[in-house]
């Protein structure tokens, strides 16, 4: 499964045309009386399809004209068929993506280690425990860890990311997944699934949705639904004695597009398309949530903490400042600096040269034969080289201090000074000497993602507290949380603190989110409300974990949150419309049901339709119509803008309360017209 | 409309707006305060009643706890009342020599009393003895506005009360709140109050009725009884069974202009109050005006609507040689006038009180639609006393349902999450108001038993039989009159109304108050939607209106606005 595959357009001709049968299967009433909403339509189609059969039949006088009962009949199928539509287009989109997962799982020969000899098995009859040998070439038969050896594996299947990654045993990189190809080398494989519950079996159960249970949000707007159309449904059938009295017959096909129309179908046709799309948006940003549940909770989430190395920070200190000691030039320094990092190949050392190059345009030189390099050891903690009788070093501020005194120099109180500084601001003074002379400080900083105050900054619109975890002392990380903008941080960061941070939020209410990858990680992962676990983390961090984040990209989280909560808001939004749409169809077939019997009422037809059979099935077509096009905005989702809760409720209230209001007068004007322009009324 | 008009209009609300907070604030003291006032006095009193009732006062209850009490007090009282009733005639202070009540009657009666509604199928003067109108009615004046204040308490406990690490479970004492409401504050004003009343004009007096000679040489009987005494819990426990059937259009109960704006501002005062106690609870005042707010925007609307549909003249009268400047007169008392019948028939109806000063029959199509209106949005514009607070917690939790939805957060109110159980109990207390309303009224409208007591045809005899079973369900009591309700199935049908529309809607009621009660309080920050600001106020107004209106358009639009629609074209029913 490539990402371009994860870029179906929510249209797609082939998806379309398998939803399109998909939903005259779902017509099946045992399949509809899960949405009790659309149960009720239901219903109403098949008794006016019946009413109009018995009208055929026996012609009884007073009836509805024939035209009008099936047509309003027919569009009251139509209405199930778009809201099947909806839902099938929703799955379709995950169940192209399956179809892709699943050719993946062809049975494979797994080299099964039993009793020292290796043999040749079926990769479905592995089991948990079972310990396999896989060599470059071949595919990986199960989910596992690595016990023995270290292999690049290429893992496109599962990510779309064609770059191999390196797998080896012990440690946070040992997982492998069933389905991903072993590019180089040989490892040994105890596989921790049992067969059918493994990670691309799990996948595939989510993305086609078999595995879909309805979230805890989900359960109580759909008690909002039921109750709603409950009330509607006193409203409509207790109209019948009511119109009775007023010496009104109503039919039945009346009372059932008035029914029909009242009922928030859109939202109720909508809902669990809204759900899928949900997943399946998280899936297209390669995301992999193992619940609805989880997309749910990520909306609402109050903490976020996120580690400062590789979520925060590039992960690297680098050199950023020369800071030479009185009397000495900056140059020389910085040469000097560079000629004790040349052979450093730390990511700090190599900064020192690119910034010596950068600033000063010196180019790294060789110095074979003529230089003698001396490595960083943990007793010396220093690393340099002795070139042309001048004896270089760089490294920690007490241990040149110490080296220089020892030569009978001395640090002068200028660097010290200056050291303290730095440190103060989140970075890391590093020394240089040359002989007994110290020339002067490299300043070493974590440098912060470009982009990432502006991510934190929506984060804190949103009302979205940000924690910064790092294993720095509080001065550092002090420093750091200033710059990258997080609201707070927790330094010398063990996995118990860690864990205790989560509780004591919890404890106060409060919804956390975390990312990790490491096995030490898994109690956090499992405590938080959203645990995304890196893909190339291990499988303890996966299994503890309610979110796969395939990209390993920790910053993800942030997108992770919008989802989410567009997924509600996408629910309230069509929730809000639904209803508002009411109004639109009072004024339409109210005046139509009573108008013959009481011509006074002409004025409430407010919208002047072309006759009172035309005012019904025009409400009845646009109530219908509304899903269809409102299907691309409930797989899209709603736009989400990291506005504060009551600027985003004022704006959706206008667009879609007032919109709800006003769209359904334009809509069934424009149909009616149509209607009668066409002659059909 | 007339600036003098709107003047008292005015006036009314804002002495309204001056006596929230220290009603409020009252109420609070009296219910969450560590010290009740006058404890020299009263405290005795209060410690006697628990003695007698065998309750500790420390003790708290659960939800089911508080609403099983209630539940049977309610129902002894309602057994003791109909057994008042049918025995009056061998009971003592009958100087009226009245007869004992029939079966259904005294069912409905003691039914009405019980649930607050005071709908009354008798007349007053000609039905009951004195002892019928003091114990057997009055009781309920008092107990029953006692339990509605202390069921919208209870439920403002279980969304306010920060529960401790071991989490909590109870609400309030039933009996503590019933024993403090009734003690400190329905009893006192109520004695206080009876004798201004007195000073204007409204008897009190056990002494039988009196015979005189009118000028015209006819004979006439002077109706008289305790009424001051009534007069007062009538209003102020938003109860509205008058004394005499004209309620508060007879002179001797509502005798001057006077009277009438203090009979106003007692159906309000607890109602309103109770907003700010409810905010005070919160630990946020802001949140009580929030829901003060869209009361009063509800309320403010609904006047202006009658105010200005009443002042119009009846478009039949056109032509003829009356003064038709002066508004739809019909069925209004000259002594308060357009502007107070139509302030008096919206802030009645607003607040399920139900008591009356002019003739909701005779108002014009729309002017008659905003009392039922009123009702039909469920009693929650102010309400009946605690009645309307707990109705309007209810709307709120709904209301923050959908704002959270909206902003994309699973929905809070004062921190605490709305989740599918409250859903659910939130559904079924607005489905029990309507189910009854509209089946009931289905019904009587095509059965010879039931239109037969209907005084008119057409869409006017309809809003009288809607207008009977709404006022029932939302125990209002408050009649639309031109329909003869002591019939044994108008009789039954209204008790089972009022009964269903009061109990069967605090159950659930009582349930969020359960479910919510052991929640965490989350502390709001920038995502949480705000619950105390303009944005929340008109949602809340916006999900009363769709609640009630979008159910009873159908059958509002073939009464009140069919009937409208004919009036404009001359057409009378």
């Amino acid at each position: 499964m490539a990402p371009k595959t994860r870029q179906s357009s929510i249209f797609d001709a082939q998806i379309l045309r398998q939803a399109a049968i998909e939903s005259l299967k779902k017509l099946d009433p045992r399949l509809v009386a899960k949405n009790p909403v659309m149960f009720v339509v239901e219903v109403g189609s098949l008794l006016t399809t019946l009413l109009w059969l018995r009208d055929r039949i026996f012609h009884p006088a007073g009836a509805a004209p024939g035209w009008f009962t099936l047509t309003v009949s027919l569009w009251l199928w139509f209405t199930v068929v778009f809201a099947n539509l909806a839902e099938a287009v929703a799955e379709g989109r995950g169940k192209a993506q399956a179809d892709a997962l699943r050719k993946m799982r062809r049975d494979v020969t797994a080299r099964k280690v039993v009793n020292g000899r290796e043999e040749r098995v079926s990769a479905s009859s592995l089991r948990k425990g079972d310990v396999v040998v896989v060599e470059a070439g071949e595919m990986i038969p199960g989910d596992g860890e690595i016990t023995e050896g270290v292999a690049s594996v290429n893992e496109s299947a599962i990510t779309g990311e064609s770059a191999p990654v390196i797998r080896e045993s012990g440690g946070d990189r040992s997982a492998v997944t069933g389905g991903t190809t072993v590019l180089s080398d040989r490892i040994v494989v105890r596989i921790t699934v049992n067969p059918g519950e493994s990670f691309l079996d799990r996948m595939i159960g989510l993305v086609e949705g078999a595995s879909r249970q309805k979230t805890p949000n989900e359960i109580a707007l759909h008690i909002l639904l039921v109750g709603l159309t409950l009330i509607f449904l006193f409203a409509c059938v207790t109209l019948v004695p009511l119109a009775a009295y007023s010496g009104i017959s109503l039919s039945v096909t009346a009372i059932v597009a008035l029914l029909v129309c009242l009922i928030p179908t859109t939202i109720g046709g909508l809902l669990s398309a809204i759900g899928i799309a949900g997943m399946d948006r998280l899936l297209r940003k390669n995301v992999l949530a193992m619940s609805g549940r989880a997309v749910e909770a990520a909306g609402d989430v109050d903490v976020l903490l996120l580690d400062k190395t590789g979520t925060i920070t590039l992960g690297n200190r680098m050199a950023t400042e020369f800071l030479p000691a009185p009397g000495v030039r900056v140059e020389d320094l910085a040469d000097a600096a560079q000629l004790a990092s040349l052979a450093d190949e730390t990511p700090e050392g190599r900064s020192i040269v690119v910034l010596a190059k950068e600033r000063f345009n010196l180019r790294g030189r060789e110095l074979h034969g003529e230089a003698k390099f001396v490595a960083f050891s943990a007793q010396t903690r220093m690393s340099g080289c002795d070139v042309g009788g001048r004896v270089i070093r760089k490294g920690a501020m007490d241990a040149v201090a110490k080296h220089v005194a020892a030569l009978n120099g001395s640090m002068p109180p200028e660097l010290l000074a200056a050291s303290g500084r730095i440190s103060d601001s989140g970075g890391t003074p590093l020394a240089v000497s040359d002989g007994p002379r110290v020339l002067g400080v490299v300043e070493l900083k974590d440098v912060v993602k470009g982009g990432i105050k502006e991510r934190f900054e929506r984060f804190r619109a949103m009302g979205i507290r940000t924690v910064m975890i790092t294993g720095d002392n509080p001065r550092t990380a002090a420093a750091i949380a200033r710059e990258a903008g997080v609201d707070d941080f927790l330094a010398e960061a063990t996995p118990e603190a860690k864990m205790r941070l989560i509780q004591e939020q919890q404890g106060l209410g409060k919804l956390v989110a975390m990312t990790g990858d490491g096995t030490n990680d898994a109690p956090a992962l499992a405590q938080a409300d959203v645990g995304v676990a890196m893909n190339t983390g291990t499988q303890a961090a996966k299994e503890a974990g309610n979110m796969v984040d395939l990209d390993s990209n920790p910053t993800k989280l942030l997108e992770v949150v919008e989802v989410g909560k567009q997924l509600l808001m996408t629910r309230g939004t069509l929730t809000t419309f639904s209803i508002a749409n009411d109004v639109a169809k009072y004024f339409a077939i109210l005046p139509a049901l009573f108008v013959a019997a009481y011509p006074e009422m002409a004025p409430l037809d407010v919208m002047h339709l072309a006759s009172p059979y035309s005012a019904i099935l025009s409400a009845v077509i646009f109530n219908a119509v509304i899903i269809v096009l409102l299907i691309p905005l409930a797989l899209r989702g709603v736009r989400y803008r990291p506005l504060g809760a009551a600027a985003v409720l004022r704006r959706s209230l206008l667009v879609y309360g007032l919109g709800g209001v006003v769209a359904p007068f334009i809509g069934i004007k424009l149909i009616d017209l149509a209607l009668a322009a066409a002659g059909i009324v | 409309m007339t600036v003098n008009g709107w003047l008292q209009i005015g006036l009314f609300f804002l002495a309204i707006l001056v006596l929230t907070k220290p009603v409020g604030l009252y109420l609070h003291r009296v219910y969450e305060g560590e010290r009740q006032p006058l404890p020299r006095l009263l405290g005795p009193v209060e410690r006697w009643l628990y003695r007698l009732l065998g309750v500790d006062p420390a003790k708290e209850q659960d939800w089911k706890g508080y609403t099983v009490a209630m539940l049977l007090f309610s129902l002894f009282g309602l057994l003791g009342t109909y057994l008042i009733l049918r025995l009056q005639a061998v009971l003592p202070l009958n100087p009226n020599k009245m007869a004992a009540v029939a079966p259904d009657l005294a069912l409905n009666t003691a039914a009405s009393f019980t649930t607050n509604t005071n709908w009354q199928s008798y007349s007053g003067e000609s039905t009951m003895g004195y002892l019928a109108q003091m114990a057997g009615l009055a009781w309920h004046n008092f107990t029953s506005a006692a339990v509605g204040i202390g069921i919208a308490l209870a439920l403002a406990r279980g969304l306010t009360r920060r529960p401790g690490p071991e989490g909590a479970k109870t609400i309030g004492s039933f009996w503590v709140d019933l024993v403090r409401g009734t003690l400190y504050v329905l009893l006192p004003v109520s004695f206080l109050l009876a004798l201004f009343f007195v000073s204007q004009g409204v008897v009190q007096t056990l002494a039988p009725n009196v015979e005189i000679q009118t000028v015209e040489g006819a004979k006439q009987v002077i109706t008289l009884g305790p009424v001051a005494s009534q007069e007062v819990i009538k209003m102020f426990g938003t109860n509205g069974g008058g004394f005499f059937n004209a309620n508060s259009a007879h002179p001797f109960e509502n005798p001057t202009p006077l009277s009438n704006f203090v009979q106003l501002i007692l159906i309000f005062a607890i109602p309103a109050g109770l907003t700010y106690t409810f905010g005070k609870m919160a630990r946020d005042t802001r949140q009580g005006w929030a829901l003060f707010a869209a009361m009063a925007v509800l309320c403010t609307t609904g006047v202006a609507v009658a105010y200005g549909a009443e002042s119009h003249h009846n478009p039949a009268l056109a032509g003829l040689a009356v003064n038709d400047q002066a508004g739809n007169t019909e069925g209004k008392e000259v002594r308060f006038g357009i502007a107070q019948s139509a302030l008096f028939a919206t802030v009645t109806t607003d607040a399920s009180c139900g008591a009356v000063n002019a003739m909701h029959d005779s108002f014009t199509p729309i002017g008659g639609l905003v009392p039922l209106v009123n009702m039909q949005l469920g009693e929650v514009i102010f309400g009946g006393v605690g009645a309307g607070l707990y109705g309007m917690l209810v709307m709120a939790v709904l209301t923050v349902f959908i704002a959270g939805l909206m902003v994309g957060r699973t929905p809070e109110y004062l921190g605490k999450k709305i989740e599918g159980k409250e859903m659910k109990l939130a559904v079924l207390y607005i489905l029990v108001f309507p189910l009854v309303v509209l089946t009931l009224a289905g019904w009587s409208a095509v059965v010879p038993y039931g239109t037969s007591s209907l005084n008119n045809g057409g869409p006017h005899g309809l809003s009288e039989l809607l207008y009977a079973f709404t006022s029932g369900a939302a125990n209002n009591g408050s009649a639309f009159a031109g329909l003869n309700a002591n019939t044994k199935f108008w009789n039954l049908a209204l008790a089972l109304d009022m009964l269903a529309g009061r109990f069967l809607m605090i159950v659930p009621a009582m349930g969020i108050a359960g479910a919510m009660i052991g929640k965490k309080s989350v502390p709001s920050g920038p995502g949480t939607f705000p619950t105390d600001g303009p944005t929340f106020v008109a949602l809340l107004v916006s999900v009363v209106i769709i609640v009630g209106a979008l159910t009873y358009f159908p059958a509002l639009s073939l009464g009140p606005v069919l009937e409208h629609f004919a009036s404009l074209q001359g057409k009378l029913f």
